[in-house]
């Protein structure tokens, strides 16, 4: 079973647009739909609703406000599934642990803003100090027992719970709430008409900046793991780890750095994300199995070991538990749930992996 | 997968003269089994109420679900974290159709309809979550029924109308039948101990018919099996509504036993520490899930006042599971039932002392 990053073209340096055209040329039924849908969308965000459809729908501000949580939720869900979809793809090791590390990231920066007031700063500390948490699993345990993933995924069970245990000495059952630095304090006017009041005077969404901030970080950090993985050396050497391990060992590469590096900066990423968690929602206890179970959604609805598969894994389970709490607040965890077990159904590597 | 891969001693096909000391091993190994249950069966007579049902019963119970797992991990490779729910599942269904407190969800079915039905819910959920997780392999397993086992949680949490939410449902009494009353502890004690008899029994007999037989096959090589003319999907979905018939038993003498159900029953700590039960025993053998339970239930029930005696602070029964379990995985990996065969076979000396080692 091998997993890719990319598809065919990317690998062989045939620009992506004439892939994207292929993959029309191919499936003329699904792009005419996915088209339909996105304007469909696009109309929902941009036009005001007409009275009828407020009356089924609610208001338009609710389903803008959810789409846009949604979406940034997702954002979220990348930092965190993309590391976890990253080390799967590499090292065929499920890391129970990463939402411990999630958790142990936002701690930091809880920690790290608190003492220096820096937002920024504390991201760098808490990549740094997940990843060389990182490092010490992979150098420490999973070398000594190479090629057994079920009981690397064990043991990554068994790390989870002295971690969560040992942050619950640490810093209690309390929630921390990161503070956003001041340049992100505050809504966002967006240019979306939410509302047209009788008088024809328009009111426009205004929406947190700092989610809107973090998003677009997400997108940046996915832009580039996509870069690295695609056109750099480095990441040559990742998917051809991916597809082949062995033979990239054999060929004389050094399998053992590329995993602790992959490993070291899934697990920093879990910890950016747990920063990026802090300011959204808040830290607390529990929250390291609320994202871990989160990136295993993504990573079974997008494909595991892909990276654009994370993403867009992590903004339909982002999307779908936001519309599930505004519109159906007792079955909210059924909605990503029946996503998963359809698409389990119908495509059980994840809708871009592949077997 | 050094975990799942089990080296039973082989009964067929060998020479007369091995056949012989193969006998003599199963002899020594069922004669201290036999010892064993005799203890159970005659443990009413000196412990008490709570010996009975909150360390043995509750030993036995829990190994029981655990046992489950063990049918899953060991024979048929899959590590499914949805033995838990299914238990649940059971228990919920049992409580809803039958007796508890909320009179407002609770519809008093007598008991004879309502645990045959619950246990055939669970029987369907656990096919269910079989059919999603056995068209993957090996380590996505893992994965998928964490999934399932959280969204159950999750439900259970939200969902007032069914489940009564974060409440969940109390009082629920066991039931009375042929002039019993199996609240009562001894009677309970018996009945948990006959169904963890009955389940060890059959899933000992079904690794050695021609299913679990099968079974072993699908684990060792999928490929070759399908290869061979077997369907690999329909074993592995069978297995698992077997496994889900032993874990739904499991789920309503649990609910009999503790009188109550919450979301937490079904929690992702429980269904973790169902794994590190099964695995901490040896999912090698069907006796590794008690050996697991029985440990686990010590250590819940006594390290709180262990840890204060050595002077650490009595809240860290979580960190020790987790070292525990870290070690077993780290030195061990077939559990408590793989350190046993070893010290055994050290002991007689027959240099076959690394065989279990992986």
């Amino acid at each position: 079973m091998t997993t890719a990053y990319s598809d065919d073209g990317g690998a062989h340096g045939v620009a992506i647009g004439d892939t994207r055209a292929r993959w029309v040329a191919r499936h003329p039924l699904a792009s005419l739909i996915i088209a339909i849908v996105v304007v469909f969308l696009l109309w929902l965000i941009l036009a005001p609703w007409p009275l009828g459809f407020t009356q089924v729908f609610g208001s338009k501000r609710l389903f803008v406000t959810a789409l846009f949580n949604g979406i940034t939720l997702g954002g979220l869900y990348f930092f965190v599934a993309s590391g976890f979809t990253l080390i799967f793809g590499l090292m065929r090791n499920i890391n129970l642990a990463h939402g411990s590390l999630y958790l142990f990231g936002g701690y930091i920066g809880y920690e790290i803003t608190q003492w220096t007031g820096s937002w920024l700063f504390s991201y760098v500390v808490a990549f740094v100090c997940c990843g060389i948490i990182g490092v010490a699993m992979q150098v420490l345990i999973f070398r000594r027992m190479e090629g057994q993933d079920l009981r690397q995924t064990l043991v990554t069970l068994a790390l989870s719970i002295i971690f969560s245990d040992l942050m619950l000495w640490i810093w209690g059952g309390n929630a921390y709430q990161i503070d956003a630095p001041d340049y992100l304090y505050g809504p966002l006017p967006t240019p979306i008409v939410v509302f047209v009041r009788s008088n024809g005077h328009a009111i426009f969404l205004r929406y947190p900046s700092v989610r809107i901030a973090i998003f677009l970080a997400a997108v940046v950090i996915g832009v580039a793991m996509w870069l690295i993985i695609n056109r750099t050396r480095i990441g040559t050497m990742i998917r051809a780890g991916v597809d082949d391990r062995d033979m990239l060992s054999v060929l004389g590469y050094r399998v053992q750095l590329i995993f602790v590096l992959v490993f070291a900066f899934g697990a920093g990423l879990a910890g950016m994300g747990g920063i990026v968690g802090g300011t959204f929602q808040s830290i607390s206890l529990g929250e390291d199995t609320h994202f871990l179970l989160a990136s295993l959604q993504v990573v079974i609805v997008g494909g595991m070991g892909s990276i654009p598969g994370a993403a867009l894994g992590a903004l339909i389970i982002g999307c779908a538990e936001q519309f599930g709490q505004v519109y159906f607040q007792h079955y909210a965890v059924m909605g990503t749930f029946v996503i998963m077990v359809l698409v389990l159904a119908i495509r059980p590597q994840g809708l871009l992996g592949k077997r | 997968m050094a975990l799942t891969q089990t080296t039973e001693p082989e009964q067929f096909g060998l020479e007369p003269a091995q056949r012989t000391t193969a006998f003599a091993r199963w002899v020594a190994e069922n004669w201290l089994l036999l010892l064993l249950g005799l203890l159970l069966l005659l443990l009413p007579a000196v412990a008490g109420e709570f010996v009975l049902t909150q360390i043995v019963g509750w030993s036995l119970d829990l190994g029981l679900i655990a046992l489950s797992l063990m049918l899953l991990a060991g024979y048929g490779g899959m590590v499914s974290l949805v033995q838990m729910t299914v238990a649940s599942v059971a228990g919920y269904t049992l409580t809803i159709l039958g007796a508890s407190s909320i009179t407002a969800i609770s519809l008093f079915w007598p008991w004879w309809v309502a645990a045959p039905l619950a246990i055939a819910v669970a029987v369907l959920f656990g096919a269910f979550a079989g059919i999603l997780s056995a068209r993957t392999e090996g380590i996505y397993t893992i994965m998928i029924t964490l999934a399932i086992a959280a969204a159950f949680f999750y439900l259970t949490l939200q969902n007032y109308a069914i489940f009564n939410g974060f409440n969940g449902f109390t009082r629920i009494p066991a039931p009375k039948f042929w002039g019993i009353d199996w609240n009562e502890a001894v009677p309970l004690y018996y009945l948990i101990l006959f169904f963890a008899a009955v389940g060890y029994l059959v899933v000992f007999y079904i690794s050695r018919a021609a299913f679990g037989l099968a079974l072993q096959g699908v684990r060792d090589n999928p490929r070759r099996m399908e290869a061979i003319g077997y369907n690999v999907t329909a074993h592995r979905v069978a297995a698992y509504a077997f496994a889900a018939l032993i874990a739904g038993v499991g789920g309503i003498l649990m609910v009999w036993l503790n009188h109550q159900i919450s979301p937490g029953t079904a929690g992702i700590q429980a269904t973790i520490y169902l794994l590190v039960v099964a695995v901490v025993g040896g999912v090698s053998h069907p006796i590794g899930a008690f050996v697991g339970a029985f440990i686990f239930v010590l250590l819940r029930t006594f390290a709180l006042d262990a840890l204060i005696a050595v002077g650490l602070d009595g809240r860290r029964f979580q960190l020790l599971i987790g070292i525990g379990f870290l070690i077993i995985m780290l030195f061990s990996p077939d559990g408590v039932v793989g350190l046993w065969r070893r010290w055994a076979a050290r002991v007689r000396g027959n240099g076959n002392g690394e065989r279990n080692v992986s």
